[in-house]
């Protein structure tokens, strides 16, 4: 009797002490690496409850702002009037860097253009090109291919390279970045895009952020170093420098072990120096 | 020997028995009934929140829409907009296209095979087809819209020339040979239903085999033909997983069968999974689904009691 007490007292008292509730919230992009991080975070920190939901990264910024989450995920940084409404109300936001992204644009292997400019891009999926004599290819209509709406490829394709507007209708979507490759490796006048890991079969276009600069092909180095453009920086934001908890979370994320798991769901992890550095210590 | 014997005192059981699986059989038209009634609650927002209905009322998901000040008014299906577009027309012209041509490519096929196994076909031909066209109904459907997506699509590229790739035809005729069984089936056992006594009849006047199953078995069939012929469009409108990986999946309005389409169907399995819980969107994604099953339905419902005619008309039990 006594003893079964003192067991109940213990594990109580357990609780009460080590109960580390840990809220994340924020960018679509990046809410399932959030959870593959929770989820394996809390296989080894047992007593860690982490709770990630998305709803864009304006709704993980508006959150922090407001006090009601640890952590914002965010695949921009922070816009000038958020920095000064946080301050106003008396946040300070810490920014870090968790992982890095980069979308590659595919094409068949026998289409003689080699690269595009974000520009032609933009007009490609927007409609306003559509034909590949206008970027300096055969004379042949483009064949669109991209990703279904519910994907956070599409998304960030379309606020990257579209500036947000309205895909042309006759993009054909298909179910993954498997079908577009595919699709693309048998379409001679196919385009398609799609996570840089990609691509056996089809031909990786180079991406020139203006009309005047250089092609750059995306590969894991470029979009490591920045110069690829359709690429960036995936941000987890606190409020201050992160402490207790908080921060052994932020240092495991960062740890071989956590930028592991962002290179498994598809995300290119931080070069290593980056990641080290971005520790709290 | 085993003996049997059946004691009367048997019957409680066989009343308890009887009565469970007769629970059984009411399971399946629960089911039915509640699936039914959560979609339809999932979409009547669409019809009683103001707040959905500034995205997607009504008249925003059938009529032209003007989206943009100084652009020509239009039907668009683009939900992950600025402005978010909820046209339900493109939608219902690409599940349209995609039966169409799935009708076109199996009702000869499915008609034709099932004429030949019941009238023509040697007894040992006949044992050997019917088992390996309904081997086809067993094919998953994610295998078909695969081997669409990869192999028909470049096939029907090179001998057609299509610019687009994936599209209503491709769609269609995968969508068809889903259905080949369906048909094939019903109009077989409706042919081989029709009673021996008219073709002999036939045969006693002087008819050939082919004026007898053309003017006599065919037409005695008929009803049965067209309930198979109808409830294999019902799959054609509900089909989702082969249209999805085979259509192109791009939500336009055009007349032509060589463009891509976007289906209601693969519509609600693309979106649903991600869409967020309880927006306009996941409203007019449920209503889709209320429509497509309101509509399989009652294809559904009217194949059957065709069928169901046919047979007691065939047995003579009717008038």
């Amino acid at each position: 009797m006594k003893k079964s007490l003192i067991a109940v007292m213990l594990l109580a008292s357990f609780g009460l002490a080590s109960a580390a509730n840990i809220t994340i919230k924020g960018s679509d992009t990046l809410v399932r690496l959030g959870q593959r991080w929770a989820e394996e975070y809390m296989k080894t920190h047992p007593d860690a409850v982490i709770q990630v939901s998305g709803g864009g990264t304006g709704t993980g910024i508006a959150a922090l702002i407001n006090g009601t989450t640890d952590i914002c995920e965010a695949s921009r940084d922070m816009k000038e009037k958020e920095y000064e409404d946080a301050r106003a109300k008396g946040i300070d936001p810490y920014r870090v860097a968790v992982a890095l992204d980069g979308i590659a644009v595919f094409s068949h292997e026998s289409n003689p253009v080699k690269e595009l400019t974000l520009d032609q891009l933009k007009g490609i999926y927007t409609g306003e090109i559509t034909n590949w004599k206008q970027v300096g290819g055969e004379s042949h209509a483009i064949i669109l291919y991209g990703r279904e709406n519910n994907s956070g490829t599409y998304a960030y394709f379309k606020e990257h390279v579209l500036k947000n507007e309205d895909y042309v209708e006759n993009t054909q979507t298909l179910p993954g970045t498997a079908a577009v490759v595919n699709a693309v490796s048998k379409d001679k006048f196919g385009i398609g895009y799609g996570g840089i890991a990609w691509g056996k079969g089809v031909k990786h276009l180079d991406v020139k952020k203006e009309a005047e600069s250089a092609g750059v092909a995306p590969s894991i180095e470029t979009v490591t170093n920045g110069t690829y453009p359709i690429s960036r920086e995936l941000y987890w934001f606190f409020n201050g420098q992160p402490q207790g908890d908080l921060r052994a979370l932020l240092n495991w994320t960062l740890s071989p072990e956590g930028q592991e798991i962002a290179e498994e769901v598809d995300y290119i992890p931080l070069p290593k120096e980056m990641a080290e550095k971005n520790q709290v210590k | 020997m085993k003996t049997y014997n059946f004691k009367p005192k048997s019957r409680i059981r066989d009343f308890i028995v009887e009565k469970f699986i007769m629970l059984n059989a009411l399971t399946a038209l629960i089911v039915i009934l509640l699936i039914f009634i959560f979609i339809f609650k999932e979409s009547i927002p669409i019809f009683t929140s103001h707040k959905v209905q500034q995205e997607a009322s009504l008249d925003k998901l059938i009529l032209k829409q003007q989206y943009y000040e100084g652009r020509e008014p239009k039907w668009s299906w683009q939900p992950n907009s600025d402005v978010p577009k909820y046209s339900l027309l493109p939608l219902f012209l690409g599940t349209l296209k995609a039966a169409i041509v799935a009708m076109l490519f199996s009702v000869p096929l499915a008609v034709g095979a099932a004429i030949y196994s019941s009238e023509f076909a040697p007894r040992k031909i006949r044992e050997f087809i019917k088992p390996v066209i309904e081997l086809l109904a067993g094919i998953p459907s994610v295998v078909l819209g695969f081997f669409a997506l990869i192999v028909l699509a470049s096939i029907l590229q090179s001998l057609f020339g299509f610019t687009y790739r994936l599209n209503a035809i491709n769609a269609g005729i995968a969508l068809g040979i889903a259905i080949i069984p369906i048909i094939f089936t019903i109009a077989e056992d409706a042919m081989t239903s029709v009673p021996q006594s008219l073709r002999e009849a036939a045969m006693a006047l002087g008819a050939n085999p082919w004026q007898i199953s053309f003017t006599v078995v065919l037409p005695a069939a008929l009803p049965g033909i067209a309930a198979g012929i109808v409830l294999g469009f019902g799959r054609a409108i509900g089909e989702t997983m082969i249209v999805l990986m085979a259509s192109g999946n791009a939500a336009i309005i055009s007349g032509g069968f060589t463009e891509s389409i976007r289906t209601l169907s693969a519509t609600i399995a693309a979106e649903l999974a991600e869409v967020v819980f309880g927006s306009a969107h996941y409203n007019v994604l449920f209503f889709i689904g209320t429509l497509l099953f309101v509509f399989t339905f009652l294809v559904n419902l009217g194949g059957e009691l065709v069928l169901n005619r046919l047979k007691e008309r065939l047995q003579g039990r009717s008038r």
